[in-house]
């Protein structure tokens, strides 16, 4: 009996501790994290930092995407001191000292965000989850940026984006830990407006086509804005969705709406389809209202212009950066880029490029790795030498401030890459903003962390 | 008017393409009885004929670019250019037109090989097994058609004497507003062409005769002691053939993307349906209709009075369609029905 009894007790204890041992390895994700939490998200403790690229590279951006990868590639072994240091050489401040980061040596891990906003949260997560990502930088589309921005946010793990142009993402969808060296929609509007009213006059009628997410939206809003303001009158705005390929349901009514500007706030492999069948449809060769139809592309890419071919020529938007600048930080730049896959890179390159630099500088300059201090040393730093003059990381939304380019398609260019020509650079100040005027918060420095 | 006149022509320019493919499926369908998803990766196989004849056209050795100096830099020079000068380069210009002289053979391989290969072992298991069998190889396909030529789209260029667009509403006397581009005029003849050859070939020759005899009672025809299914062999080669032309001349149009396929697939089979299934007259009449209606439903009038009818209008169409007729336009009662 006794015995029964020892050994009912002991199969009890043995269910009895199982469970205990069980909730006790279940527990590290729910219960035990908070008491990590002043440790921060995947803090290097061997002698390696691991980056995370995470880039679309299928989809309609990925073109972009692998063009982004290629600078971040580079980025990483000029930080590590390897090849001719690039634009290393000429950026200023710079606390760099081509070791590594911190005395460690840099590693990269990459995803692809397909284009995708719930296929780049699923990808960052599990650089930061499995891969151990310190930083996670990359993306070619906004919607893409401003979901995987919160997502760093929530993780405490600084997100340095990529090519991202919509207002939104150091707008109404900021946060402290994210952060964006390219330019913004509104910023394009300002830079775009005065050189389309000189160059097509202040009476026109423009047209939107707009892909139908974020960007898409912000875009058409500020061309809008600043176009009305010259005296243009907005005739119609029409969204259509991302990849749609053929376009021309959307581009036939325009021949006959009366309208003599046609504004497309399309991007990557959208913008070649709809540019081309744009010209297809003979466009550019139409009389309305008695002046020359036109064809507007407000936020202008290289890799875009090289697939549309002879349609760019002519055709006036922005851009970031320009490999042809004349300026120390491109030359270094491109130069290295050049040497090193052949080609010249593109904006989204650069960006990447001098978001990987900008990152790697201030974990030197705070001297630690820890999230708020590294976010303190971005806030309001002024640089320059990555390529794009004096620029301004603005403390109140993390958006950089610098010069816009207005760029045209090039009539006559003197080589495969001399697509784009730069009309005119237009000053920091002309598109300078008030932070406040798309609302949003930035949220605390201090979060859970992962 | 003129927005009419020409949605009218994106819609007969669409719908020449959901014709084409349908017609194929239907086909197939009604002779072979295999519901047959990797139809749309045999347009998008087309269309990456057109592709390939335009890479292998535009070979090219690589020279020194002097004009960048700050790096090497090369640029293609493609061998036709090098060796003919202009002739070359007029030849490179037409690949798109050449190209059918690759995708015909190109396409009967694929699809004797496909049919010989994997779908006769499906002939006599259900449509369920055929779908999931049939919707495997199209991914198989896809992701082939990835691993050779990436993932991103490849823009084909028409000639340029057909590059630029027509003034049609000068011909017409319509005035200058209304101007289509050539391009997709000459797809839309190209379409009309190839229906007809295909219409031909089926009513007015004894292979035809037969196969439409197979068509409507397999076993009868069996017993008068034909060999239905050497026949059959051959009307699948003929759909493979018909959605691969239609894939190639469709390129200069929208370049091609791996997932082109399933993109066209999934219209085409509502085609199919709204026709009626196995009916070819159905089919190309639904293939025209719906996309006209698809091109009329983004015009900014219709759309600001429902947003979004762009986007489901073909589906409405069919499930219309289907609860007021629900053999479809030009259904036959038995198929599908057993």
């Amino acid at each position: 009996m006794s015995t029964n009894d020892r050994t009912s007790l002991s199969r009890r204890s043995l269910l009895k501790a199982s469970a205990a041992g069980a909730s006790v390895l279940a527990a590290p994700h729910f219960f035990i994290k908070g008491a990590y939490a002043a440790e921060y998200c995947n803090m290097p403790t061997g002698d390696t930092v691991t980056l995370g690229f995470n880039v679309p590279q299928t989809g309609p951006y990925a073109d972009e995407g692998l063009d982004e990868l290629k600078a971040f590639q580079l980025a990483v072994k000029h930080l590590n001191g390897e090849g001719d240091g690039g634009a290393l050489n000429t950026f200023k401040p710079s606390n760099l000292k081509g070791n590594g980061i911190l005395g460690k040596k840099v590693a990269y891990v990459s995803g692809d965000t397909q284009t995708k906003s719930d296929a780049a949260r699923a990808s960052a997560k599990r650089m930061i989850e499995k891969d151990g990502a310190l930083m996670i930088s990359g993306g070619s589309s906004s919607g893409v940026a401003v979901a995987v921005q919160s997502l760093c946010q929530e993780t405490g793990v600084i997100f340095m984006a990529g090519l991202t142009h919509s207002n939104d993402t150091t707008g109404k969808d900021k946060r402290r830990y994210g952060f964006r060296h390219f330019f913004n929609a509104y910023m394009s509007g300002q830079a775009l407006g005065p050189i389309l009213a000189q160059e097509y006059g202040k009476d026109r009628k423009a047209y939107h086509l707009t892909a139908d997410y974020t960007w898409g939206w912000t875009q058409e809003e500020s061309i809008k804005d600043a176009t009305e303001k010259l005296g243009w009158e907005t005739v119609q705005t029409v969204r259509t969705p991302l990849g749609a390929g053929d376009f021309s349901q959307y581009l036939t009514p325009v021949l006959n709406s009366g309208a003599d500007v046609l504004i497309l706030n399309h991007y990557g492999s959208d913008m070649v389809n709809s540019l081309r069948q744009a010209v297809q449809f003979g466009m550019r060769e139409k009389q309305v209202n008695g002046k020359d139809f036109q064809i507007v592309v407000p936020l202008y890419s290289e890799l875009m212009a090289m697939g549309a071919g002879e349609a760019v020529k002519g055709i006036l938007g922005t851009a970031n950066w320009n490999w042809q600048l004349d300026n120390d930080g491109t030359k270094a730049f491109a130069k290295s880029f050049g040497q090193e896959y052949g080609q010249p890179p593109s904006q989204a390159a650069q960006t990447c490029y001098a978001q990987t630099i900008l990152y790697a500088n201030a974990c030197e300059t705070a001297g630690e790795f820890t999230p708020p201090a590294v976010i303190k040393a971005l806030e309001g730093f002024e640089f320059e030498g990555l390529g794009n003059g004096k620029t301004l990381y603005r403390a109140e939304d993390h958006q950089c401030f610098k010069p816009v380019l207005v760029v045209k398609g090039k009539e006559n260019p003197s080589n495969q890459f001399d697509i784009l020509e730069v009309v005119e650079v237009v000053p920091t100040e002309q598109v300078t903003y008030d932070p406040s005027i798309f609302g949003g918060e930035l949220g605390p420095y201090e979060v859970q962390g992962c | 008017m003129d927005a009419l006149i020409l949605q009218i022509l994106n819609g007969l320019d669409k719908g020449a393409a959901y014709a084409l493919i349908a017609l194929g499926l239907t086909l197939v369908f009604g002779t072979l009885g295999v519901v047959n998803f990797a139809h749309g990766a045999l347009f998008m196989l087309g269309a990456f004929c057109a592709v390939t004849m335009q890479k292998l056209l535009t070979l090219s050795t690589r020279v020194r670019d002097e004009s960048i100096t700050f790096f090497e830099a090369y640029k293609e020079v493609p061998y036709l250019e090098s060796w003919l000068g202009d002739t070359g380069r007029i030849i490179i210009d037409y690949s798109v037109p050449l190209s059918i002289l690759l995708t015909i053979p190109v396409m009967l391989l694929v699809g004797v090989v496909m049919e010989r290969g994997l779908i006769r072992h499906f002939y006599k298991r259900s449509h369920a097994e055929q779908i999931l069998v049939t919707f495997g190889l199209a991914i198989v396909l896809q992701e082939i058609i990835k691993a050779i030529f990436g993932a991103n789209p490849v823009p084909v260029p028409a000639p340029p004497a057909v590059a630029g667009s027509a003034s049609i509403g000068e011909w017409f006397g319509l005035g200058p507003a209304i101007s289509y581009p050539w391009w997709r005029l000459v797809y839309l003849g190209f379409s009309l062409v190839i229906l007809a050859a295909v219409f031909a070939f089926l009513q007015l020759t004894t292979f035809g005769m037969t196969v439409r005899a197979g068509m409507r009672d397999r076993e009868t025809v069996g017993l008068l002691g034909i060999d239905i299914e050497k026949r059959f062999i051959i009307v699948f080669a003929l759909a493979a053939i018909v959605a691969g032309l239609a894939g190639a001349m469709y390129a200069p149009i929208l370049a091609p993307n791996y997932h082109l396929g399933m993109d066209f697939l999934v219209i085409s089979f509502v085609v199919v349906v709204v026709g009626g299934m196995g009916s070819l007259g159905g089919a190309v009449a639904a293939g025209f209709l719906l996309g006209i209606l698809q091109s009329f439903a983004s015009m900014t009038e219709v759309k600001s009075i429902l947003p979004g009818i762009d986007q489901i209008i073909i589906y409405l169409v069919a499930v219309v369609i289907l609860l007021v007729r629900p053999r479809g336009l030009m259904g036959r009662s038995g198929i599908m029905e057993t």
